[in-house]
């Protein structure tokens, strides 16, 4: 549904991205992770056509949309979070989500309506009324993903939603991604939540220093010893290989 | 639209609607009349500026444009005076699209913006002064015919009904930008740009939506001005001074607010006549209050007299609750 064609994005003289690609195929969950400063959400700001990228492709449903603007590229169906949440601080939860809304609902009864019911289904049920500038930290989190979803997209681009949250908040906000894919719509999630990482993505990508240097099922990729070395460090993998045998 | 949003805008209606059957002073009559034209020029502002947040320093080149396309198509071409201002409005939309296309399209906001919005009144207005079809320096005049087919009449109160009129009609199309879905767009552009193209609003075409109908609206009001004083020239026209009123009134009454223009104006105005009135002495003395009045807001109220007063409500309203609180828990 979604492909990436070797995409290099620089700022001048830093590459943030260098040659990286991925599919993300039709309802599935795929996960991006690796260390921070890796280029995630560079590639995302790519995807969404946020950032114009030096070389490489991106397709959607088969359409090359690498010259199409963001605001288009929503409408055609990819919505995406901010990892630096952007509320609209001045309006209140609802009418944060009321916006996402619009895009598809151009009476403001049936957006509002949908608005409201998207809210109850990432648990801002209560705080609809509510400015945006009062969430919490989880509350405004929730917030990037009720608007987004409120676009009806195709494919939801997660950046680090559930960074910053507690365990219990982690529990609540899992099963609501979960019942989203289920719904049909594809996700492709950033996350350093290993534990939700594991329990959603069926197919999982590392980044590392603008590189792709792995990709499979999550726990194919925690085993590789590329990306024990990049989250760890230069030879970090035979270290435990050693320390493993060790003590075996 | 709900009653409870409606009915303070209907209230103050009838309230101004009123005036003519009991004031028959020429003054308050005057008075009146200017402050709706000063409100409707405002209530333009407001569309980009206030519900936008795209603060213009230069509305002038709106309400100038609708003034002169009226008195030419007028005095020269000798068209009805309606058929005049509805052309106006359409060019003053159309000047207003124009700026918005070219500074939007630059990326122009906040303070830049407002620069090149005045850059462009000031273009207009020495322009205006030169040119030999606006009547250069001297001005021009319509003559002094009323009828209702020169929008002229003999009664100022009349007059009065008639700029009310327009104001009623730009406080109910702003009470339903507020509702809608354009509405919602152009608050979110106001508030994040980022955030409002992720959900997939075009930027670009909502503001350029917003500069043409606030134009339009504040073309209106150049041509209501022109229809009461039948004299413009290009400093009143395209002057600084309606740049600043179009602009102070939302900001004293409640940015972006449907009612913040009508409030801002009267208040603004009504102090400056009370202040001329008790000190009469004192040349300028209505500039001073202007001048404070804005340091005043924009040191203590952002959010205008109409923040302050829902902030007061809510204050009550809490006291009133706690009240209730307390005396639940004695009993
Ligand atoms: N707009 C920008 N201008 C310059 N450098 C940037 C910009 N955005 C990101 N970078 C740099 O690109 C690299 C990748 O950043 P980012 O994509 O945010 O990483 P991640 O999301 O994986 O933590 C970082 O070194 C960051 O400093
Ligand atoms: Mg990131």
């Amino acid at each position: 549904m979604l492909s990436v064609e070797d995409i290099t994005m620089r700022f001048g003289g830093l590459v943030a991205v260098g040659g990286a690609s991925l599919t993300v195929p039709k309802g599935a969950i795929v996960g991006l992770i690796g260390p921070n400063g890796a280029g995630k959400t560079t590639l995302f700001g790519v995807i969404a056509g946020f950032l114009k990228p030096t070389s490489g492709r991106v397709s959607f449903e088969g359409c090359d949309i690498t010259a199409l603007p963001a605001h288009v590229r929503a409408q055609e169906g990819i919505a995406r979070t901010f990892q630096i949440v952007q509320p609209f601080a001045g309006l209140n939860v609802r009418e944060n989500i009321a916006v996402g809304a619009f895009l598809r609902h151009r009476n403001s009864a049936d957006a509002h309506a949908l608005a409201d019911a998207v809210g109850h289904r990432v648990g801002l049920g209560a705080d609809l009324d509510k400015p945006a500038s009062s969430l919490t930290v989880a509350g405004r989190k929730r917030l990037e993903l009720a608007r987004a979803l409120a676009t009806e997209p195709k494919i939801l681009l997660l950046d680090e939603v559930l960074a910053g949250l507690n365990p219990s908040e982690i529990r609540d906000i899992v099963p609501v991604i979960r019942s989203i894919r289920d719904e049909g719509v594809t996700i492709l999630m950033i996350e350093h939540v290993m534990q939700a990482v594991m329990n959603l993505c069926e197919q999982v990508y590392v980044l590392a220093q603008g590189r792709m240097i792995a990709q499979g099922t999550p726990q194919d990729v925690c085993e590789d010893p590329h990306v024990v070395e990049a989250y760890l460090g230069r030879g970090a993998a035979e270290r435990l290989r050693t320390v493993g045998a060790n003590h075996a | 639209m709900t009653l409870r949003a409606t009915l303070p805008i209907l209230i103050i209606l009838a309230v101004l609607a009123a005036i003519p059957l009991l004031a028959t002073s020429n003054s308050v009559l005057n008075f009146i009349v200017f402050v709706l034209i000063i409100t409707l020029a405002a209530q333009g502002w407001n569309v980009l500026g206030g519900v936008g947040g795209q603060s213009s320093f230069g509305h002038a080149a709106f309400f100038g444009t609708g003034a002169y396309v009226s008195a030419i198509l007028q005095s020269r071409f000798g068209i009805n005076a309606w058929a005049a201002m509805a052309i106006a409005m359409g060019v003053g939309a159309i000047v207003g699209w124009v700026i918005g296309f070219l500074s939007f399209r630059a990326g122009l906001r906040g303070s830049y913006f407002a620069l090149v919005t005045l850059a462009f009144a000031e273009v207009l207005r020495i322009l205006a002064n030169a040119a030999g079809f606006t009547g250069g320096a001297a001005g021009l005049l319509l003559k002094l015919n009323v009828g209702f087919a020169n929008m002229q009449f003999s009664s100022r109160g009349a007059f009065l009904w008639l700029a009310l009129s327009l104001v009623a009609l730009t406080l109910f199309l702003s009470q339903w930008i507020a509702s809608s879905r354009f509405g919602a767009q152009l608050v979110a552009v106001r508030e994040n740009e980022e955030a409002a193209r992720a959900l997939g609003v075009d930027v670009l075409a909502v503001k350029l939506r917003a500069i043409t109908v606030s134009a339009a609206i504040t073309a209106a009001a150049g041509c209501l001005y022109l229809q009461y004083f039948l004299y413009i020239d290009a400093n009143i026209a395209y002057g600084l001074w309606i740049s600043v009123e179009a602009l102070l009134a939302p900001m004293v009454g409640g940015k972006g607010l449907v009612l913040g223009p009508i409030i801002g104006a009267f208040t603004l105005h009504g102090l400056g006549e009370a202040a001329k009135t008790f000190a009469a002495s004192v040349p300028g003395i209505d500039l001073a209050i202007y001048g404070i009045i804005l340091v005043v807001v924009v040191a203590f109220a952002p959010e205008g007299v109409l923040g302050v007063l829902k902030k007061t409500q809510l204050w009550r309203k809490r006291k009133a609750h706690a009240a209730t609180k307390l005396s639940e828990e004695a009993a």
